[in-house]
């Protein structure tokens, strides 16, 4: 049996698909529209498959100062955010997540589904020593609202201190909402109760708000320049390896976290393999595992795939350490040439890369 | 709900042939294949004058997500390719009987080996 979503209802209309044990919605019947849909206009996804987890306790923040790559030290205002890896002793990525600052005694994390359960144990694990209590929150779903026009259409749905948010902050409230996303486009993350869900998912859709499916969601991320775990990285890859090196803070250098020592010893060789983008500069499509040449020796594509906005397709690939301005691809029984960009791909609706 | 229609013959690969009056047939994938893969974005396909076995492979069909190779559904020579599709993959979303034919096949097999419209649609019930 299927998990479903408190949203299931909401999907009679799409291809369903098994998204890790989830039934989720692929595509409403187009995938590219869709995607052109968020870049000029705005849509709503579903992704209450996500794990929400309240942590809370005295020492919280100083846990969390030792649990994550970042550090939550930073923040002081309630609803402020970050992004952050988890690592193991090894510098291997556990999970990316964001977490939220609510006080000193509390935070909300939000972690990917596919890891969930390796997630909490490891959180549990370490916790113990803080005395700091976890609570998974699967009595809320979660609404993400995306694109340049969500601001004017969610204008009578949501409440006024919420539309004032800025980036990457949250109104902590019986409605969580957060100035968050994973498209590159301006727009909102709603956690809220799960029967109040598919009202509210209604009622964006009266708003001339379209649903989109996880397909469009990957190809939104791709050109926005966001990883995906699993695909871009995992825990035989460090942060530095997959892009990710300005989520890691070294500073200040007496903070203590997992994985920081490996961390040091892979900057101080100077070594580790880097995250490159790509765009195909001949015809094909860039495809995950797809084999990489570069005069430094071979790498691979992490997420490959056609990104709708700029008609071409793009890659993110692992490569190793070097300066490179183009590199080969093997698609089949052809070897191409693709262009290597600084992403992101593409940021609110505007193409950010040379493409020619 | 997708369209078999009644005229043409079928593989299990999701390949449709119509034969020609010339000898000829023409070859594409289904409207079950189509709505499988979604959008289409890319279609690579064989040369014209090429000689293919049956069952070789002979070019693929990308949609945003995933790639799947076409197979030759007889033996024959390729005697012409839909070149529209170069530009424009989604006619075989759009029209995957009519305008978005892929190639056709100079070939003296018998179609009888092939999927009949009924053994084909109870196929892609299953």
């Amino acid at each position: 049996m299927l998990k479903k979503t408190p949203l299931n209802n909401q999907h009679s209309n799409a291809k369903l698909v098994n998204f890790g044990g989830w039934e989720m919605p692929l595509h409403y019947g187009s995938q590219i529209e869709e995607h052109h849909k968020v870049r000029e206009d705005a849509g709503i996804f579903d992704v209450s498959h996500m794990t929400i987890i309240d942590l809370t306790g005295e020492k919280v923040t100083e846990f969390l100062r030792y649990l994550l790559a970042n550090d939550v030290g930073r923040l002081n205002t309630i609803g402020k955010a970050i992004y952050s890896c988890m690592l193991n002793e090894n510098g291997g990525v556990i999970d990316d997540l964001i977490v939220y600052y609510q006080s000193n005694e509390q935070f909300r994390m939000v972690v990917n589904s596919s890891t969930k359960n390796k997630d909490i144990a490891w959180i549990k694990l370490h916790a113990k020593r803080f005395a700091v209590q976890l609570k998974e929150r699967d009595d809320l779903a979660m609404i993400a609202i995306q694109g340049p026009k969500v601001m004017e259409k969610v204008k009578n749905l949501l409440p006024a201190n919420a539309l004032a948010l800025k980036p990457f902050h949250a109104v902590w409230d019986e409605w969580f909402i957060a100035r968050t996303g994973y498209t590159g486009e301006n727009g909102f993350e709603v956690m809220l109760p799960a029967n109040q869900a598919p009202s509210l998912w209604e009622n964006l859709l009266s708003n001339d708000i379209h649903p989109i499916g996880l397909g469009a969601r990957d190809t939104l991320r791709l050109e926005a320049g966001m990883n995906l775990y699993g695909t871009d990285m995992d825990e035989d890859c460090s942060p530095f390896e997959a892009g990710l090196s300005w989520t890691v803070a070294m500073n200040p250098q007496d903070r203590d976290f997992i994985g920081r020592k490996a961390l040091q010893t892979q900057k101080d060789l100077a070594n580790h393999r880097i995250m490159i983008a790509l765009v195909l500069q001949d015809k094909g499509i860039l495809r995950d595992h797809q084999p990489i040449y570069t005069n430094n020796g071979e790498g691979y594509i992490t997420s490959g795939s056609f990104s709708p906005t700029l008609g071409k397709s793009i890659a993110f690939a692992r490569v190793p350490m070097g300066k490179y301005e183009q590199v080969t691809v093997r698609i089949r029984n052809k070897t191409l040439s693709a262009k290597v960009i600084k992403p992101p791909f593409v940021r609110n609706g505007k193409i950010k890369v040379d493409v020619r | 709900m997708s369209e078999t229609p009644e005229n043409l013959k079928y593989t299990e690969s999701h390949e449709w042939i119509a034969e020609g009056d010339d000898g000829s047939v023409t070859i594409g994938i289904t409207d079950h294949a189509q709505q499988e893969l979604g959008d289409l974005v890319y279609i690579e396909l064989p040369e014209v004058g090429k000689e293919l076995k049956q069952e070789e492979i002979c070019g693929v069909v990308e949609s945003v997500k995933a790639a799947s190779d076409i197979f030759s559904p007889l033996a024959g020579e390729i005697t012409a390719i839909n070149t529209e599709l170069e530009d424009a993959p989604e006619l075989v979303n759009r029209s995957p009987y009519q305008d978005g034919w892929l190639f056709k096949l100079k070939t003296s097999d018998s179609l009888d080996g092939l999927l009949s419209h009924n053994e084909y649609a109870t196929k892609i019930q299953e």
